[in-house]
């Protein structure tokens, strides 16, 4: 039986930092997860971002829905610099013991024939959403960042790859 | 390379019961970064559908949740909640579809960390008529202990989970 779900990086910040960055990902499997557990310093105030091979040009879109306090929303952009890796605006929480789980998936990563979609589910503190991305290209994904536009991921937070292969 | 998502336990419900847990997840703290259950629920109440509830560690306070979800196949909303359980879920009942399960999953990052745990839920139910349900939760349970067990139930005490309801838990490993 073929081995699945493998992790193949992880990374928990002994320090807050801006961006986590996986390189020289493998074109070995059929979709990457990325599990992240994330918290904010205070005032950060910011949403969990994602590029993929270091491209920060308007080659991404997305669409998100959300539940929030203010209700259910849904949104989405075109033509824009980031893949919202959670739904809609939803911050970071920032909590003292409060980290949130984003679950972060790149479906057909290493295809070279196909633009790349990416689904994501986002659980934060008084908020639930989902979102899909997408990075028009073909390139094979191979290196990815998680980022805020402001403020720091807090020490502890933790972001995991899996590889999980097809067959 | 470890190879992970590794099926730690399950549980097929030949009979009516009022909820199910999984105990002992201590000994799962040095082996398992993550916990996620999967369920296949159907449940004994008079309804389409109706909430589920989950706890941890018998714990009955400190909970809290917020969900989006769309039913009756035009309503979309938002609520939350907060108290003794999560409960912002839900499960297929015995007046849907015969025959019919709903699903629900629980993703627990981090089950034996020294934060407070938050888990994502999502769950569905179906139903050929004109009441279904599907929803996106998160939960928090304000605790800092390590989660060593989990139970699973309705959140109406007067129903059981249905026989042929399955539960199966695996451990995610990150390295």
């Amino acid at each position: 039986m073929a081995a699945t779900y493998e992790p193949i990086a992880t990374t928990t910040l002994g320090s807050s930092a801006n961006t986590v960055t996986f390189s020289s990902i493998s074109g070995s499997y059929t979709d990457i997860v990325a599990v992240c557990s994330v918290k904010a310093t205070t005032g950060s105030d910011e949403v969990l971002r994602s590029q993929v091979n270091g491209d920060t040009g308007s080659n991404y879109s997305y669409t998100y829905v959300q539940g929030v306090s203010a209700g259910a929303q849904s949104g989405r952009a075109s033509n824009t610099s980031l893949i919202l890796t959670q739904a809609g605006n939803l911050a970071i929480p920032e909590g003292a013991s409060t980290f949130a789980p984003y679950v972060v998936q790149y479906m057909n990563y290493s295809n070279t024939n196909t633009f790349k979609t990416i689904l994501s589910r986002g659980a934060g503190v008084n908020q639930a959403g989902a979102s899909v991305s997408l990075w028009r290209s073909t390139s094979a994904i191979t290196s990815i960042r998680f980022y805020i536009a402001a403020g720091n991921f807090d020490t502890g937070s933790t972001f995991t790859l899996y590889g999980i292969k097809a067959a | 390379m470890a190879t992970t998502y590794t099926l730690i336990d399950k549980s097929i419900l030949g009979s009516n019961q009022a909820s199910v847990s999984f105990t002992g997840l201590g000994s799962y703290s040095s082996t398992y970064t993550d916990l996620k259950l999967v369920a296949s629920v159907r449940d004994t109440s008079a309804s389409n559908y109706q909430n589920a509830k989950l706890t941890f560690n018998s714990s009955t306070s400190g909970y809290s949740d917020r969900a989006i979800r769309a039913y009756g196949g035009s309503t979309v909303d938002s609520t939350s909640g907060s108290g003794s359980s999560i409960n912002l879920f839900y499960e297929t009942s015995d007046s849907a579809t015969a025959n019919t399960f709903g699903t629900y999953e629980i993703y627990i990052p981090n089950f034996s960390s020294s934060n407070y745990k938050s888990v994502s839920i999502d769950c569905v139910t179906e139903n050929n008529a004109s009441d279904a349900f599907l929803g996106l939760v998160a939960g928090l349970w304000s605790n800092t202990a390590a989660i060593t067990s989990i139970t699973v139930a309705p959140l109406s005490g007067s129903a059981n989970l249905k026989s042929g309801s399955s539960f199966y838990l695996y451990g995610i490993k990150n390295s």
